[in-house]
């Protein structure tokens, strides 16, 4: 005969749920139902104040045709394609230099990685000012007496996006190698041992052994810095303004001035939705591989 | 054998002198942005004109660290940084303790008192975790509008609390998913009851997680541009979008000094707090790269 | 001819001196074990024969040659490791062909080098599997593989079965003995197992604080421990430390015990005539194997005791006593004793060993 369960037992078993539930409501509502609320609002026709009506897919067939919208995301093609690029390289040099059991390592990895803590304001501030074509770089080394020495990419239409890397590999290399460097500590000492052994040179082992036992660090590191380049908005603000003209135009800063400044709230729903789409399809699989390895790992 | 040993050793140190020459000359890369902060902000504007952007100042002045604190103009008012810092500490303080406590508890219930679906439940946090913000600040700035705190520094805070819950209860929930269940199972024979246990078994052993989740808030509110800027206008607003206002307004002749005196007096908070607890900023970049 | 000269050897980490002084030597085709309990120096010793660990003083010298100063590649050795290290990240095959690839051996020769060590550890169906894909006693034989077709002078392991699961480490320890039977390599074999160091050595090194406690053959470190430490160490159950008397009698010499039930006495040990002089009427400490205790009817009165508990293991049934002050195991036939039964025990006079009270090393 089961015994009745008292109240005060039923609700302690209950508790956990309770405390839970409330904030748990408010994050899935303040992220998937607002996801949907854009989502609507995408497939509306809103343009200054919202409108819950239905049109299909017009206000993306209109994004899509507008010239700056292709500017965006050529930009965030490039742009990603190098930032990823140079910082997770430049990252996994770092992490190998500094695992070669250096003095200074605290120190170094200190400094590698503060600009981690400031703000893509500040970062866009002071590169914007290394940068001035008249009173950065560029002055600098004319001055020094190589007068034709030209480095105003950060006002050329063409060149600026770069200056756009530039930064944000500055910000974010420390980050790749700190995921790096966690890598490399974890791996068993008696591999490399095994390998000396056998006469292999040190690098041929970071070739051959360590770089691809590294997989797992790779695929972190791409999969987080391309979220940051998706959702990148005030470094480009703050270091170009989107200019010259709209030459470093972004999905994240077009979709901001779509929005609340040009009066276009359809479009600007419609290319925050592809952004979504995009980080979506980046992340989700990452996040299901890496529940699904943890469920059978352990 | 003896020549051996010797060349064994000149290689070696060659070897060392390369990486510790690429390892400094990195270095300095990294430290140079600050560097041309620091020293632009104690130089006279002329000399800032006149001279190379990473050389010394020959006359050093705080004046335009005054005047970014205090007179600065941002477009609409000429009040310096100060009442914005004050915003941001107005806003960023809250936020992170209420963010941090409630990520612990939902931390402690996803991993001790599971229940049917707690994995799917802990699956859509962390997604949330990866929202492109662009895809509901449309939302957000409609229903700010229906509680009436659509411009004020309370809704920045609930904004920011919200959208923290993600990170913070995934720092938790790594955190106490390494203390055994059978601590848990044991408190219980003894009596204890669900609070009880939050407070007397798991918080107790949880500093170095509740140091991790407060820094990373810090840092990342603190820094935010997108909600302040959306959420918030004029005199609301956070420090960060003051200094983008002032940097970007062009009034005569542009005052570098003080634009990289602001920068640095928004930066200065999480610098801080980076150089004094790097080690606890580390630990909460790599919790957030997910090894769960 | 790939002898192993250890001489003088010596390691120091700033001002801990981890190995003191160890000369140990041994011909071509040996199976030399180190055995001893953690952090008595033995995996220090490897590194440094290995070469992955600098000597502070003393040589190396393998076939004759110093090798103090070169790295590991230039040794001609191969090691096999306590977690395998395998390269997680290639398939078997490519993990055994590595070493040869390296030293520019041609496809063709390492394929069949590869091919030869698989079938000589039966691994040819693991060839393109990887490791994380393979068991424990797998991946220690692609871990064998790999040490065997470097074809080197000297075979190291250290520690290769500790992660094994019982059964596995008897199997591994007869493919090891196998391999060494075929291949005739000299062999430096680390581990805290005195059962691998019986069945596997042809001289064992018994360690302690980086100090050899011991040296020889297998059987004479059985019979003729050099100390209680190596009495203790080999042999299991351990052998009985028993505190005594000696007394002269003639050409021989007995040991007296003082129990519960007034003096037991065990006659005709054999000592050389300087010890029985030294010694006697002294205290002793009298050293006997389980297994040489019997219920044998035996000339003489024997030894009375009273057995306090009793374990049956099968095979024999251990009974511990009291004598001398300790407890004593002995190894009796099955069902020989019950608790609590007084009888009286034969003692197998020529395996008994005698050690000084004080310094602990055995008396001749």
């Amino acid at each position: 005969m089961p015994r009745p369960i008292p109240l005060s037992e039923r609700f302690a078993n209950w508790l956990p749920r309770l405390v839970l539930t409330p904030s748990l409501l408010i994050v899935l509502v303040a992220v998937y139902l607002f996801i949907a609320w854009t989502g609507w609002i995408s497939l509306s026709s809103s343009k200054i104040v919202p409108k819950y009506d239905f049109v299909g897919l017009e206000q993306y067939f209109r994004l899509w045709s507008t010239p700056r919208w292709h500017t965006a995301v050529a930009n965030l093609f490039i742009f990603s394609t190098l930032f990823l690029g140079v910082t997770t390289g430049l990252g996994l040099l770092m992490a190998i230099l500094l695992d070669q059991k250096i003095r200074a390592e605290g120190a170094l990895r200190t400094i590698f990685l503060y600009p981690m803590a400031l703000s893509f304001i500040v970062t866009g501030t002071a590169w914007k000012w290394i940068l001035n074509p008249a009173l950065g770089v560029q002055k600098m080394v004319n001055d020094m007496g190589w007068t034709s020495f030209v480095f105003d990419w950060i006002a050329q239409p063409t060149f600026a996006i770069y200056c756009v890397v530039i930064a944000a590999v500055w910000q974010s290399t420390g980050f790749a190698m700190a995921i790096f460097l966690a890598g490399l500590r974890g791996i068993d000492n008696s591999v490399i041992k095994a390998a000396q052994i056998e006469g292999a040179g040190l690098p041929r082992i970071y070739r051959s052994i360590i770089v691809p036992m590294l997989r797992p660090a790779f695929l972190s590191v791409i999969v987080l810095l391309s979220y940051v380049a998706i959702k990148s908005f005030d470094l480009i603000l703050a270091l170009t303004g989107t200019g010259p003209g709209s030459a470093t135009e972004m999905p994240s800063t077009f979709m901001y001035s779509a929005t609340f400044r040009r009066d276009q709230m359809g479009v600007g729903a419609a290319s925050a939705m592809m952004m979504l789409m995009t980080v979506a399809a980046i992340i989700v699989p990452y996040l299901y591989s890496e529940l699904k390895e943890n469920r059978d790992g352990h | 054998m003896a020549t051996n040993a010797t060349s064994l050793r000149r290689q070696r140190l060659i070897g060392r002198t390369v990486i510790y020459g690429a390892l400094l000359f990195m270095a300095a890369f990294y430290l140079m942005p600050l560097w041309v902060m620091i020293i632009t902000s104690i130089k006279p504007l002329d000399e800032i004109y006149a001279g190379s952007f990473i050389g010394l100042p020959k006359h050093i002045t705080f004046e335009a660290w005054r005047s970014a604190w205090s007179e600065a103009c941002n477009g609409t008012a000429c009040m310096g940084l100060k009442p914005y810092f004050v915003n941001s500490i107005l806003l960023t303080i809250p936020a992170v303790l209420l963010s941090t406590s409630i990520g612990a508890i939902n931390g402690y219930v996803i991993t001790k008192w599971r229940f049917p679906g707690s994995n799917v439940i802990f699956g859509l946090l962390l997604f949330g975790c990866f929202l492109p913000f662009q895809a509901v600040i449309l939302p957000m700035a409609q229903t700010l509008g229906f509680l009436g705190l659509a411009g004020t520094l309370p809704g920045l805070i609930l904004v920011h609390t919200v959208y923290g819950i993600a990170f913070t209860t995934l720092f938790f929930r790594n955190y106490f998913i390494g203390i055994p269940d059978e601590l848990v199972k044991a408190a219980q024979i003894d009596g204890a009851g669900f609070i009880r246990i939050f407070v007397s078994i798991m918080l107790p052993t949880a500093l170095p997680i509740i140091v991790v989740s407060c820094i990373w808030q810090f840092t990342q509110i603190w820094n935010d541009f997108l909600f302040g800027a959306s959420f918030t206008a004029g005199e609301n607003a956070p420090i960060t979008v003051a200094l983008n206002n002032i940097v970007n307004v062009s009034m005569g002749r542009k005052q570098y000094n003080v634009d990289m005196a602001a920068a640095m007096i928004a930066a200065l908070p999480t610098l801080i707090v980076y150089v004094v607890a790097g080690r606890y900023f580390v630990r909460g970049l790599t919790a957030g790269a997910v090894k769960g | 001819m790939a002898t192993l000269e250890i001489d003088r050897v010596r390691k120091t980490y700033g001002s801990m001196e981890v190995l003191k002084e160890v000369s140990i030597s041994i011909g071509d085709g040996d199976f030399l074990v180190l055995l001893g309990p953690s952090g008595c120096g033995k995996s220090t010793l490897l590194n440094m024969i290995a070469g992955l660990e600098s000597i502070t003083s003393g040589e190396v010298r393998i076939a004759g040659d110093v090798v103090n100063d070169l790295p590991p590649k230039d040794r001609d050795i191969a090691m096999v490791f306590q977690s395998y290290a395998l390269y997680p990240t290639m398939t078997v095959r490519q993990n055994i062909e590595f070493g040869m690839k390296i030293r520019g051996i041609a496809p063709e020769a390492r394929a069949k080098a590869t091919q030869a060590a698989a079938e000589m550890l039966q691994m040819g169906h693991l060839l393109d599997r990887r490791p994380s894909q393979l068991s424990g006693g797998q991946r220690q034989r692609v871990a064998m593989g790999r040490a065997v077709v470097r074809e080197p002078k000297l075979f190291l392991f250290d520690e290769p079965l500790s992660n094994l699961d019982a059964k596995l480490r008897v199997d591994m320890r007869t493919e090891i003995k196998r391999l060494h039977q075929r291949l005739g390599t000299t062999i430096v074999y680390v581990t805290h197992d005195q059962i691998e160091a019986m069945t596997l050595a042809t001289r064992i090194a018994v360690m302690k604080d980086g100090n050899v406690q011991q040296f020889g053959p297998p059987q004479e470190v059985y019979d003729r421990p050099a100390n209680t430490y190596v009495a203790r160490f080999v042999g299991s159950p351990a052998m009985n430390i028993i505190p005594g008397r000696l007394v002269r009698t003639g050409q021989e010499a007995a040991v007296e015990f003082s129990g519960s039930n007034g003096v037991a006495r065990i006659d005709g040990i054999t000592v050389s005539a300087e010890t029985a002089q030294a010694y006697d009427g002294k205290a002793v400490l009298v050293g006997i194997r389980p297994e040489h205790f019997s219920l044998e009817k035996h000339a003489g009165p024997g030894l009375p005791v009273q057995i306090d508990v009793v374990e049956p293991t099968g095979a024999d049934t251990l009974a511990v006593f009291q004598l001398g002050g300790v407890e004593v195991i002995s190894r009796l036939e099955p069902f020989a004793v019950s608790s609590g039964e007084a009888v009286t025990l034969a003692v197998k006079t020529d395996k008994v060993v005698l050690f000084d009270a004080t310094s602990e090393t055995r008396l001749g």
